[in-house]
């Protein structure tokens, strides 16, 4: 499984390489969040740090949304879902390796963003350690929640609409302790940071076990 | 020896609509088999049985042996499927993209380069994006994923469709090297004059039924 998951993610990331949609898509769109979030509040930079770990977890799951998006929809191109379903890679296997490729994508994206809301809401990071555990533990919860609903919506006629809808309400609990961990992190909530770590880890140590079990019957029925 | 195909009263259903309704049909090792038939009459679906990618409804299917009732999954591993699509990525050139196949089935990646080369693909595309592939390229690549997964049962629908008289010989030439050293391949195809030259059997299929059993 995890030879399989290697030679996923590989190739996975090659398209990326080749279609460069986080580069030339993703962080033009995700910048114009961060941008306009500044503009809808008035520049106003005391505001904008105190937003800040909400709008920039929220900013990562729209931009989750586009990423699974193309995720998914690689897979549907000119016969290669049969071709995956007859090639004897485990299911498991191509589910932890799109699962991971999308975290490298995700963390490319945090970081991307991270700099951006730094130089635009003059925010000062401190207590890195949690932000560098947060970030990777975020970005792995919504890298395997995204790829057990990519192909989901994939399949729909409707896959455009229906992906947002299905991917965001369960992403509530990243929301949620991401932006919580984020205001410790940047000394702006009380206690309690790691905890809200622990509740990140869980959720996608949850999602990957229900991915990788429930990957097999969603890659024949899509 | 058990047949590779063996298939009695086989019931498929796409959607409520029965594209099988109970075929019977027994295909031996080395046979190169023409499915004939009319648009719509379950060529195809016949194909995607075979290859484990419909669920059976009723009746039996044996593909090599393994019972698809049971299991549909069973024979993938030992069937090869060429129908309208390439199964290529388009953002991936031919090699990257048969190199990612080879992988996937633990075949050798060293044969990539000797399929691209008995597909005669010429060396420039091979580096090129699938995307940017004519028709006619795209199939060679395909046709070259299929040479490396070395199928024991080779499934192909309309293999000529799209290509050129060269490619066309290189269909017919795959096939019989393929039956040479063990495979058997069952083909659907529209090209009565070609098709009839190539098997050495034809069924026909229609209405979701397959009959009418000749020697070619």
């Amino acid at each position: 499984m995890i030879r399989d998951a290697i030679t996923v993610s590989a190739k996975d990331l090659r398209l990326e390489t080749r279609a460069r949609v986080v580069l030339t898509q993703v962080m033009p769109f995700v910048l114009a969040i961060v941008l306009l979030f500044g503009f809808a509040l008035d520049a106003d930079t005391a505001l904008l740090r105190r937003a800040t770990s909400g709008l920039f977890w929220t900013t990562v799951l729209f931009a989750a949304v586009v990423i699974v998006q193309r995720s998914s929809a690689v897979e549907q191109q000119d016969g290669v879902l049969d071709a995956l379903r007859m090639s004897g890679l485990s299911p498991g296997g191509i589910y932890l390796g799109k699962v991971t490729a999308l975290f490298v994508q995700l963390l490319a994206v945090e970081l991307f963003l991270g700099l951006a809301v730094v130089v635009l809401y003059d925010v000062t990071p401190t207590g890195i350690a949690l932000l560098t555990v947060v970030a990777l533990l975020a970005g792995l919860g919504i890298a395997a929640a995204g790829a057990l609903y990519g192909p989901l919506a994939a399949g729909t006629r409707t896959r455009d609409t229906l992906l947002p809808l299905l991917m965001l309400p369960v992403m509530a609990p990243v929301l949620l302790g991401g932006a919580r961990a984020f205001e410790v992190a940047l000394g702006r909530g009380v206690g309690g940071g790691w905890a809200w770590a622990g509740m990140l880890g869980i959720f996608a140590v949850v999602y990957l076990a229900l991915g990788t079990a429930v990957w097999g019957p969603l890659l024949e029925d899509t | 020896m058990d047949p590779v195909v063996d298939l009695r009263a086989a019931v498929v259903l796409l959607g409520r609509f029965p594209a099988l309704a109970g075929v019977d049909l027994v295909v031996d090792a080395g046979e190169i088999l023409w499915l004939a038939g009319p648009n719509g009459a379950g060529k195809s679906t016949l194909l995607r049985l075979c290859a484990g990618l419909v669920p059976l409804q009723s009746g039996s299917a044996f593909v090599l042996g393994h019972d698809l009732g049971a299991d549909r999954r069973a024979a993938r591993r030992s069937v090869g499927l060429l129908g309208h699509a390439t199964g290529l990525y388009d953002e991936l050139t031919p090699t990257e993209n048969l190199v990612f196949w080879a992988r996937a089935l633990r075949a050798d990646v060293t044969a990539v380069v000797s399929a691209l080369d008995r597909v005669a693909l010429i060396e420039r595309v091979r580096h090129l994006p699938v995307s940017q592939l004519s028709e006619g390229q795209r199939r060679r690549a395909s046709l070259a994923a299929m040479l490396i997964r070395r199928p024991k049962l080779w499934l192909l629908d309309e293999p000529h469709a799209g290509l050129d008289a060269g490619a066309r010989d290189l269909v017919d030439a795959l096939c019989r090297e393929a039956v040479a050293v063990g495979a058997t391949v069952v083909f659907a195809s529209h090209e009565s004059d070609r098709a009839r030259l190539l098997a050495t059997r034809t069924v026909t299929v229609s209405g979701g039924m397959a009959g009418v059993m000749s020697p070619s």
